[in-house]
């Protein structure tokens, strides 16, 4: 196996765990912090592809990840901003619960 | 395949399982920043030292924090009495699993085909910068205009509305 | 004898020639626009009616001037304005009109004796509340009749003829209320009708095999040598000639029309209309038209004629009208309603006419025409003046004396009926129908025709003496006054009582005007044909004939005054003669018995045909599709709907089914999102390894 066949296969690995935990846990924030961990697993993915691509010196790899970590942090900070506002609303962050799209 | 790598996997994805599995909210926080640290010494391994910094300082420095705060104000640390897994929660871990097992085979699969060793790319900041300001210009400004945007848009929502909305 | 005329036509009319279509059509107008009046507009309706009439008078007196003039100075003239109606593939239809010597004294007959008629109406229908209903339909009559005049097309006759049918019809049923009217207009109908038929099929024999429906056409017309030449050379049935059948058959529609032998019956029962339209139609114009229509046909009757001969035609026309005269005379003699002895004096004089033309050519037979108008018109108004003046009192037998009260309308009724008797010299009825019996002598087929004709003669001044003591002479044997009529009324009498003695001037043997004028021959007044001796003779036989009836008649009625209840003088001599007579020889039981039970019969046929078979096939086919609609409603109802309505259900039933998709839940969402991606990302894997 190569170096980046491992990386690889540990970015799905906690790719998969942050998708278990979005589809599986109760609490709207938790289900953030999964997929907060996808993020970063994705973000792994690239780095590892640029690390190990023929032209590093394009920096296209880091660049993208860079990139990517500022707009988590973005999608971040209006998820929670939302959660708040709907625990305001509803006074439970319970998704089981919250089936007002119901259709 | 060193040893450093091993170890750095076990810590990310330790973090990881506990982030998602614990039943106090703000133990699953505190596992998530384990996580965030953990892929950032495996950036800082992979050469990508600007990546790795920005990591800690953004997603351990900001997001953890924001994490924190929006548990603390949601009475999310209260343990819920019906247990912290969905009600359908078997379905939701096989098609985690299944998403995995994709993954993991396409990768296995294509194991020719990806490159091996290669020299370690010498990346300075200056670089860096120029690459920012040069060939990236356009994503940087339209990320700023994004955060701009997601601030003043997080502000508004979680504002406390007296009497209508804004 | 008929000699052979030739006209040398004027190559284009002159200005009365091409307004001759006015003279029918202004009447016809005026009808148009009376129809449109409401009733009590009475004095527009009779002043527009004699108005028009009076315009068309005057028109063919100048029409009559033009033609006069033409001869004065020796040339013939038959103008023909002609045009084409309708152009089909074989040949076309055209109508046209003709001004000639024949045409031109009809027409002033015609208008002239209308007029006075007209006039004479708005006195006798004063007291009627149909009067402008009346003025509508005579006026309409006037100018259909005017039409046949005129006309110088086969079609255009036919129509014309048809619309003086049809006038006949209304007029006669006016008192529509009266069964017995209502009755006499449809016989009347249905008998002109049969005679009709044929004439039709005349008519188109003749188109067919001339090619052309013009009577003259500048040579190429159907009464034109070339033309006649072809139909006497065409060979029919039973040896005749297509000359021969087809006058035979037009003479069938002039039988029809002018109440010859078989088809007379509708004309005694025609008197059930007012007064006013006996005198004109079924006196003066309407029945002569018939004869009207066959001297208008001569030539072709006349074909092939040899001098000192005849041509079966004729010869048919001449015994024909004969018989006629005989017969409807001794009916005459047993009728007690003043009017119906008059019609029967009508067909018999009408038989006279025909007898006429078949003997003598176009001359005698139509002089005979024109003074017959005149002095019958006379006595059908004078009979109308003396039932006013009893009161619409119909039966002689109630009648008597009416000299004294009424004597204008005695003095007019004797001339008019020493004109229709023949009393010798003064009055024009000697010398027309002593002209028929100057031709009836000289025929030479057979001298059958004479004696008939002598008979008849005898009769007529029999008849015509016991109707006029029985209503002059004698006692006043009615109800009530009796009183002279109104002048409005007894002005006409007077007119036409003049022209009955004027008119024997126009041909007498020693000045033969009319004979000349028809036969565009100059004529000059020569006293001394009286002189010769063939004549001299003749003229003392007919003299003595009509003396014997007087004689015959005064004797057995004379001053004696018999009532209604008792029997008539010559019923008491010859009952079983009598009783044969009074009932009109039993022609119309006849009928009965013969043509009407078969329709009769034939009738319920056709009924029971059309309610059994017709009916049956209809009531078939609705059943059938009474069945077809109600299958398909029950498709309609069974299987579209609930198909339908099932499919319906089955569609919101899925949809339920489907709408729990939408849980409302974000994490089913978000697994359905990772169950499609993993989905996708296999088949993509899977498709790249091959």
């Amino acid at each position: 196996m190569t170096p980046l066949a491992g990386y690889l296969l540990v970015a799905a690995l906690v790719f998969a765990i942050g998708l278990a935990g979005a589809l599986t846990r109760r609490n709207a924030i938790l289900v953030l912090i999964g997929i907060e961990l996808m993020l970063n697993a994705a973000n792994l993915n690239l780095v590892a592809f640029w690390r190990y691509s023929p032209h590093p010196e394009a920096l296209t790899g880091m660049m993208f990840a860079v990139f990517s970590i500022a707009v988590a942090a973005a999608e971040a900070a209006v998820g929670l901003g939302l959660v708040i506002s709907i625990y305001r609303h509803a006074r439970t962050t319970d998704l089981d619960e919250l089936n007002r799209m119901k259709g | 395949m060193n040893a450093v790598f091993w170890i750095l996997s076990i810590i990310t994805v330790l973090g990881g399982l506990a982030a998602v599995t614990l039943k106090n909210t703000v133990h699953c926080a505190l596992a998530l920043t384990a996580a965030f640290a953990g892929l950032a010494l495996l950036f800082l391994q992979l050469d990508a030292q600007f990546a790795g910094f920005a990591q800690i300082l953004v997603y351990i420095g900001a997001v953890a924090i924001l994490v924190v705060f929006a548990i603390l104000l949601t009475r999310g640390s209260e343990t819920p009495s019906e247990g912290v897994f969905s009600r359908t929660w078997l379905t939701g871990l096989v098609i985690a699993a299944a998403v995995f097992a994709v993954i993991a085979w396409a990768v296995l699969r294509s194991g020719a085909a990806l490159p091996g060793e290669n020299a370690a790319p010498a990346v300075s900041v200056q670089q860096i910068g120029a690459a920012l300001m040069g060939r990236y210009v356009l994503p940087l400004e339209i990320v700023a205009l994004l955060l701009t945007a997601a601030m003043i848009g997080a502000v508004i929502v979680a504002m406390h509305d007296k009497g209508g909305s804004k | 004898m008929q000699e052979a005329i030739q006209f040398t036509p004027y190559a284009v009319a002159s200005w009365i020639g091409k307004i001759l279509w006015l003279i029918p059509a202004l009447p016809i107008v005026a009808a148009g626009v009376i129809a449109l009046l409401k009733q009590p507009r009475r004095r527009l309706a009779s002043s527009l009616a004699i108005g028009s009439l009076a315009i068309s008078f005057l028109l063919a007196l100048a029409g009559f001037g033009d033609v006069l003039a033409g001869w004065a100075t020796g040339h013939a003239v038959r103008e023909t304005v002609n045009f084409t109606w309708i152009e089909i593939g074989g040949g076309n239809l055209d109508l046209g009109w003709v001004l000639d010597p024949l045409s031109a004294v009809m027409l002033v007959m015609v208008t002239f004796v209308g007029l006075l008629i007209f006039i004479y109406s708005v006195g006798y229908m004063a007291h009627d509340e149909n009067f402008t209903r009346f003025f509508c339909f005579l006026s309409l009559f006037a100018g259909a009749m005017l039409g046949v005049v005129i006309s110088n097309s086969l079609l255009l006759l036919f129509m014309c003829w048809e619309i003086v049918g049809l006038t006949s019809y209304l007029l006669i049923g006016f008192w529509y209320q009266k069964p017995s009217a209502a009755a006499a207009a449809k016989k009347a109908f249905v008998t002109t009708r049969v005679g009709d038929i044929f004439f039709l099929l005349g008519i188109v024999w003749l188109f067919a095999q001339t090619g052309t429906l013009l009577f003259y056409n500048s040579g190429s017309g159907n009464l034109e040598p070339n033309a006649l030449g072809g139909l006497l050379a065409a060979p029919a049935a039973l040896g005749l000639s297509a000359a021969t059948a087809i006058g035979l058959l037009i003479f069938a529609g002039a039988a029809g029309k002018s109440g010859q032998l078989p088809l007379h019956v509708w004309l005694p029962d025609a008197m059930e209309g007012p007064t006013p339209v006996s005198a004109l139609i079924h006196a003066a114009t309407m029945v002569a038209a018939g004869v009207y229509l066959i001297a208008r046909v001569y030539p072709l009757m006349a074909a092939g004629l040899q001098p000192g001969g005849t041509t079966v035609a004729l010869s048919v026309v001449t015994w024909v009208g004969a018989t006629t005269a005989v017969f409807a005379a001794l009916i005459a003699v047993a009728q007690n309603d003043i009017k119906r002895i008059l019609a029967y004096s009508t067909v018999s004089q009408l038989g006279y006419m025909m007898a006429g033309l078949g003997l003598g050519g176009v001359a005698v037979g139509m002089f005979h025409l024109i003074t017959h108008a005149f002095f019958k018109a006379l006595l059908f108004m004078g009979a109308g003046s003396v039932i006013h003046g009893c009161h619409d009192e119909q039966d002689v037998r109630r009648m008597g004396g009416l000299r004294k009260f009424m004597p204008v309308t005695f003095a007019t009724y004797a001339v008019g009926m020493l004109a229709l008797t023949g009393f010798p010299i003064f009055f024009s009825g000697f010398w027309s129908k002593d002209a028929i019996l100057e031709s009836a002598h000289a025929w030479n087929a057979s001298h059958g025709p004479y004696y008939l004709l002598v008979f008849g003669a005898v009769l007529t001044a029999f008849y015509m003496t016991r109707q006029v003591s029985y209503v002059f002479f004698g006692e006043y044997r009615g109800h009530g006054h009796a009183h002279e009529s109104p002048r409005v009324m007894t002005m006409p009498l007077a007119i036409l009582a003049f022209f009955a003695i004027a008119l024997g001037v126009l041909g007498t043997p020693a000045w033969p005007w009319f004979r000349s004028f028809l036969n565009n021959q100059a004529a000059a007044i020569e006293f001394g044909k009286f002189g010769e001796g063939e004549f001299l003779a003749l003229l003392l036989t007919s003299s003595v004939i009509v003396a014997l009836g007087y004689g015959i008649g005064w004797s057995l009625y004379g001053n004696k005054s018999p009532r209604a209840d008792e029997p008539d003088a010559l019923e008491r001599a010859m009952p079983p003669v009598w009783r044969a007579l009074s009932n009109r020889l039993y022609v119309d039981e006849f009928y009965g018995v013969t043509v009407i039970a078969f329709y009769h019969w034939w009738a319920r046929v056709a009924d029971w045909f059309d309610r059994r078979v017709w009916g049956g096939i209809v009531a078939a086919v609705t059943w059938f599709f009474g069945l077809w609609a109600r299958f398909n409603r029950f498709l309609d109802n069974e299987w579209v709907n609930g198909g339908f309505d099932k499919g319906c259900e089955e569609l919101a039933a899925g949809g339920g089914i489907l709408s729990r998709v939408e849980s409302g839940r974000v994490q089913s969402y978000l697994r359905l999102l990772a169950l499609g991606v993993v989905v996708l990302a296999a088949i993509l894997i899977w498709s790249s390894a091959r």
